[in-house]
């Protein structure tokens, strides 16, 4: 019999209006209406989200882990590229 | 005059008791799945419908109590009657079988449930009112899981086919009950069963035509779950979901 294991889809949630959606897992399914339905089983059974996205993990396009120094290192001493010469007004939720 | 309230009132528990015992007993049923779900996304969605069910029947209980002559609260119903004393639909107490058995009665039972509940919605009974529209949002997805799975599973392979098929032919004849005419329903409190069926069949059959099911042709069969005329598997279902009331009268955890 075959018994091919359904594809892998990672499920991002927002947990209140105005928020980001976060990842917060994977699930398997069939298909996207089975993997929007398997994430809220899952996912949000304590009123943790008001919008589920959910997205198959192989469309996800992935930096190397391999490549980190040259991806990454370069930012590290570049002090001037954060804002943080600006004061945010109280209204500017969430930056 | 007073006993003819007291007739009434009685009515109206066993109304009330009808719909809490058959979610109750649904409830336990779906909980043996904990752990045996075919996949672990499946096993935690029927145990989260599960415990809907079981937080639809505590409700109902509750409420149930302060219509009882005898006071009882939501753990002596649950955990101090006999089977003759329940009052559930028979399908809700049959065993599980495969997972194709188990979606598909749900898929049957839950549709009803959600029109009961949808006309609940509009009770004289603010109590009732109350609990069915809280309940009626948690049905809704739970019809839309079973509908999705009767659909996968009838339009599927051809073993998935036969088996919500057999499922479909063994369950079909339980539906009936949910329909038959009865002493107490109707009045003030909510619909009378019957009233229900063609909402229910439109509902329904869309579904099972969907996924390819032929709809069974009607017999004869009439279950009576809901008079307290249970068949063979209500009595060890509530073995094991009393044990511990049983064993330890009055116990507290």
């Amino acid at each position: 019999m075959d018994r091919k294991e359904w594809p892998l889809w990672e499920v991002f949630i927002r947990s209140r209006n105005g928020l980001d959606h976060k990842h917060c897992g994977s699930v398997h399914a069939a298909d996207p209406s089975m993997a929007l339905k398997n994430a809220r089983d899952v996912f949000t059974r304590r009123m943790e989200g008001v919008s589920v996205w959910v997205v198959r993990a192989d469309d996800i396009v992935a930096s190397d882990p391999d490549a980190k120094p040259e991806m990454f290192d370069p930012a590290e001493d570049k002090i001037y590229r954060h804002p943080t010469f600006y004061t945010l007004p109280d209204e500017v939720n969430h930056m | 005059m007073e006993a003819s309230i007291s007739v009434a009132s009685e009515a109206h528990l066993e109304y009330v008791l009808r719909i809490a015992d058959s979610s109750l007993i649904l409830g336990h049923r779906l909980s043996e799945w904990c752990g045996h779900g075919p996949v672990l996304e499946e096993d935690i969605a029927l145990t989260n419908v599960a415990l809907d069910l079981i937080g639809q029947a505590r409700l109902l209980y509750a409420y149930a109590g302060t219509l009882d002559s005898k006071g009882r609260g939501e753990d002596r119903f649950a955990f101090e009657r006999n089977e003759s004393e329940f009052r559930n639909v028979t399908i809700a107490e049959l065993p599980n079988g495969d997972y194709g058995f188990t979606i598909m009665r749900n898929f049957l039972f839950l549709a009803f449930q959600r029109e009961l509940w949808a006309v609940l919605q509009a009770s004289d009974d603010s109590q009732l009112s109350k609990i069915a529209s809280k309940s009626l949002t948690e049905t809704r997805y739970h019809v839309q899981h079973a509908s999705d799975w009767v659909i996968r599973l009838g339009d599927g392979t051809d073993e998935s086919h036969a088996r919500t098929q057999r499922a479909l032919d063994v369950l079909w004849p339980y539906t009936a009950e949910f329909f038959s005419a009865s002493t107490i329903d109707g009045g003030d409190v909510g619909p009378a069963w019957s009233t229900l069926e063609n909402r229910w069949s439109s509902v329904v059959r869309p579904v099972l035509d969907v996924a390819t099911l032929q709809v069974p042709a009607p017999t004869a069969f009439l279950s009576r779950g809901k008079e307290g005329i249970h068949g063979e598997h209500l009595t060890p279902l509530l073995a094991e979901m009393q044990y511990l009331q049983r064993v330890y009268p009055n116990c507290d955890w």
